[in-house]
């Protein structure tokens, strides 16, 4: 398409201002989408000169080392303490006897089990003893599936520090050619923290990190390909095995199979979108629309309006929505109090128990979810609105401007500028919103039409709901929730990729002024 | 010329007059709205004369019976477990998110960036996705069910280091020069935090603490999918959650409404009291990330 100049730009009207920019916008996708695979082919590249030039320093460290060097290439650490370091050395060394007798004791086990995830399954024996037949449990799928990844994780670890090890040969080799002191074990110690300081700090937050968020999600993307589930729990009822992109393609149905899950999914996407869509949106311009009534001059009592409405963020949620819930049921108060004015003949079914009035649900949930917002937004708007230099209005006043045109021309702008990247993240994480959906709705009302799908979809139910559905009872299908939640990643990744790629304000700081 | 520049002024006035006005109806009105829920789940605990859900807001009989059955049934261990669970997972999650943002808001090492782009990576995956390895883990481990207590704190805490944005988006806003300062001075990497840095950031360590006492007070999923079936294991949401299934519902709802005051009480006036330094948390920290 034309891209104008800027004083083409300034000339155009307004709408064509409007459509121009929405036009650009448009356009920009494909060359966002197309930069994005640029940079990926770009790390790869990276990466493999990156561990060409390990290899040859490797090599090379080998060749031209001296007899201390080369023997830490084989018994970690002895360099460190042949030269006096011995703290470092001492570490090295525990740390590949740790590793080479786990490997010999349980992690050779683990990682030949891998490729099959168990071969014994659980199998009724005879018994002399009992003179029964009795069930022997085999193998674990679940645990080599764990344990297998835990090895990965060990022998990448361990193939870090023997490189580290073989570097620090190479720097004190150097250090003590030149003429230097190395440090000692109580230098080390004390740079701990000072200069290392970070390592301390990291340490803890970094194992927590990698064993609770890094490991489950590693496992649970291996999941998605295996066939996981309540009947094949891998050692009490019979074993998993890999089955590779089955799952996937019966969720996106590529190839046959019939689309049961295709149109769910596509169904419950298409809800969790418009949902994040209109939580995310609502929430944020009635929420500044409250600050801006709460901060305006000559309005008295800032600090109870503001305190009556953090009462909702100040009780836990699980009460507020679960009372709500049933303040909307078809017995609940709502219908008391309007079937006693007379407004209403008969109860109102809110949370729709059919689907033919499944619009009204879904409006409810939006609605309750502006009560939870509202006062959240509002804080935040305060604080942003605060820090508006008060020069801007003044001189849009001497310039005639009235109410309407400051907001649109100075507040609004500047909020958007400030709030960009919070407005992207409240997007995502309206996408994964479990709990309001949850306790309010459940889900319900059912969708009849997706019955065929695991886990009893129903029209509220957004992509997080459908999977922790999925992962409940005894017909948990762990590998579809898996899938699930990896499509969900790849939604919220491409949505931040392509919003942070497009939108120019949140990248260059300096745009607005 | 006098006259039309009063009239101008007397226009304005007026229109401000009823704006103001047409902005005090509608708080007033947003408060109501606010407040409604919570006026009538004080009310309908108090209520005697039956204990399902019924469609009037204020009591025919008055009375207390509904905090005596709760006295009576297992919400005592619910709300013990639920104390203990925040009490440990704030004073730990504060000091591990004090030290992943400090870390990432004063030092410039090698693998930094790489690092927040990563947790940011990591972040984009559905927590919940976890939920079924990790409940297999505590399975095996024995930290489940009854135990859930410390399972349910070992996962907590384990994981908060992913928190560390706001924390950090305050930290970044204190001058640097200072802690240059006191290294001229001498002082360790270490002695700057504890003595400069930290007294600085009470805003943002009581917004830290706040937050991690209300996470787990509140939560709901997790602790379901752990304590599963275990009555003793359970926390008040999740206790309380099954009181409003369909069939406990009509024996149990009036005990809900009791229970839900007694449960928001504390976090209710520990947050209005310490609102101050969560609105600064906010309004500093959130937005920038």
């Amino acid at each position: 398409m034309k891209k104008y100049s800027d004083m083409e730009f300034l000339r155009l009207s307004k709408g064509q201002k409007f459509l121009y920019k929405l036009l650009r916008f448009f356009a920009s996708i494909p060359g966002a989408i197309g930069s994005l695979f640029l940079a990926i082919g770009r790390f790869f590249k990276d990466l493999g000169l990156r561990i060409g030039q390990e290899f040859r320093e490797i090599v090379t460290t080998f060749t031209g080392g001296d007899w201390k060097t080369k023997t830490s290439y084989f018994v970690m650490g002895f360099g460190s303490i042949a030269r006096g370091q011995v703290l470092r050395g001492v570490l090295f060394l525990v740390f590949e006897i740790v590793f080479i007798f786990y490997m010999v004791v349980a992690g050779g086990h683990w990682m030949s089990m891998l490729p099959s995830l168990g071969k014994v399954g659980p199998h009724e024996e005879y018994s002399q003893v009992l003179d029964a037949y009795t069930t022997v449990y085999g193998d674990n799928s679940f645990k080599i599936l764990l344990y297998g990844v835990l090895t990965v994780f060990f022998i990448v670890a361990f193939l870090y520090t023997w490189r580290l090890n073989v570097k620090q040969n190479r720097i004190s080799e150097d250090l003590i050619r030149s003429g230097h002191r190395l440090k000692s074990g109580k230098d080390d110690l004390r740079s701990l923290v000072d200069e290392q300081f970070y390592k301390t700090l990291l340490a803890l937050p970094l194992m927590g990190i990698l064993i609770f968020t890094v490991m489950p999600i590693i496992f649970m993307i291996l999941v998605a390909f295996t066939n996981y589930d309540g009947t094949h729990d891998g050692y009490n009822n019979a074993l998993f095995g890999w089955a590779g992109l089955k799952n996937f393609n019966t969720m996106l149905s590529w190839s046959g199979g019939g689309n049961v899950y295709s149109a769910t999914f596509g169904e419950v996407l298409t809800w969790t979108l418009i949902w994040a869509f209109f939580a995310t949106f609502t929430n944020y311009f009635l929420g500044v629309f409250v600050a801006m009534m709460i901060n305006k001059k000559g309005i008295r009592l800032k600090k109870v309006w503001r305190t009556i409405l953090v009462m909702t963020i100040a009780i836990p949620q699980f009460i507020s929505l679960l009372y709500v819930s049933k303040m909307f049921a078809k017995n609940g108060i709502v219908n008391g109090l309007l079937l006693d004015l007379g407004w209403i003949n008969q109860a109102i079914d809110f949370w729709g128990s059919t689907a033919h009035n499944a619009l009204l649900p879904r409006v409810m949930v939006i609605v309750i979810n502006i009560w939870i917002g509202i006062p959240y937004l509002m804080l935040i708007a305060t604080g942003i609105l605060m820090n508006i230099p008060a020069d801007l209005y003044e001189s849009a006043r001497i310039d005639g401007a009235n109410p309407w045109q400051q907001f649109t021309k100075i507040t609004l702008p500047y909020m958007l500028f400030i709030t960009g990247p919070y407005l992207l993240t409240s997007f995502t994480s309206n996408m994964n919103n479990f709990n309001v959906i949850y306790l309010l709705t459940g889900g319900a009302p059912i969708n009849a039409s997706a019955s065929s799908a695991a886990g009893s979809v129903g029209y509220t139910d957004l992509l997080i709901t459908w999977l922790f559905k999925i992962t409940t009872g005894a017909g948990a299908q762990y590998y579809m929730a898996s899938v699930i939640g990896i499509l969900v990643f790849v939604v919220v990744a491409v949505i931040s990729l392509v919003v942070y790629n497009v939108l120019p304000s949140i990248k260059n700081e300096e745009d607005f002024q | 010329m006098n006259e039309l520049r009063e009239k101008r002024g007397m226009g304005l006035k007026a229109s401000r007059t009823i704006s103001n006005t047409i902005i005090y109806i509608l708080l007033v009105l947003m408060s109501i709205i606010w407040l409604i829920p919570f006026v009538c789940i004080v009310l309908q605990s108090f209520r005697v004369e039956s204990t399902w859900q019924v469609g009037y807001v204020v009591p025919k009989q008055w009375g207390v019976d509904n905090y005596i059955a709760l006295w009576n049934s297992d919400f005592k261990t619910w709300y013990l477990n639920t104390f203990i669970i925040a009490l440990v997972v704030s004073a730990l999650q504060t000091v591990i998110v004090l030290c992943m943002s400090y870390t990432l808001s004063r030092f410039r090492f090698k693998i930094r960036d790489g690092l927040m782009r990563f947790m940011l990576i990591l972040g984009m995956f559905p927590g919940m996705l976890s939920m079924i390895i990790l409940y297999r883990v505590l399975k095996d481990l024995g930290l489940t069910q009854a135990n859930a207590v410390p399972g349910l704190i070992l996962v907590y805490v384990a994981s908060s280091g992913m928190g560390y944005y706001v924390s950090k988006g305050f930290f970044d806003t204190i001058p640097k020069s200072l802690d240059e300062a006191a290294r001229v001075d001498g002082a360790t990497r270490a002695q700057v935090l504890t003595k400069i840095i930290l007294p600085l950031a009470k805003p943002i360590v009581i917004y830290t603490i706040l937050t991690a006492f209300m996470g787990p007070w509140g939560d709901f999923v997790f602790a379901k999918y752990v304590s599963f079936g275990t009555s003793s294991g359970m926390n008040v949401a999740v206790g309380m959650w099954n009181w409003l299934t369909p069939d406990m519902i009509n024996q149990r709802y009036t005990m809900f409404c009791a229970g839900g005051v007694i449960d928001a009480l504390p976090v209710a006036i520990l947050f209005m009291c310490l609102q101050k330094y969560y609105v600064e948390g906010v309004t500093g920290g959130a937005v920038k990330g």
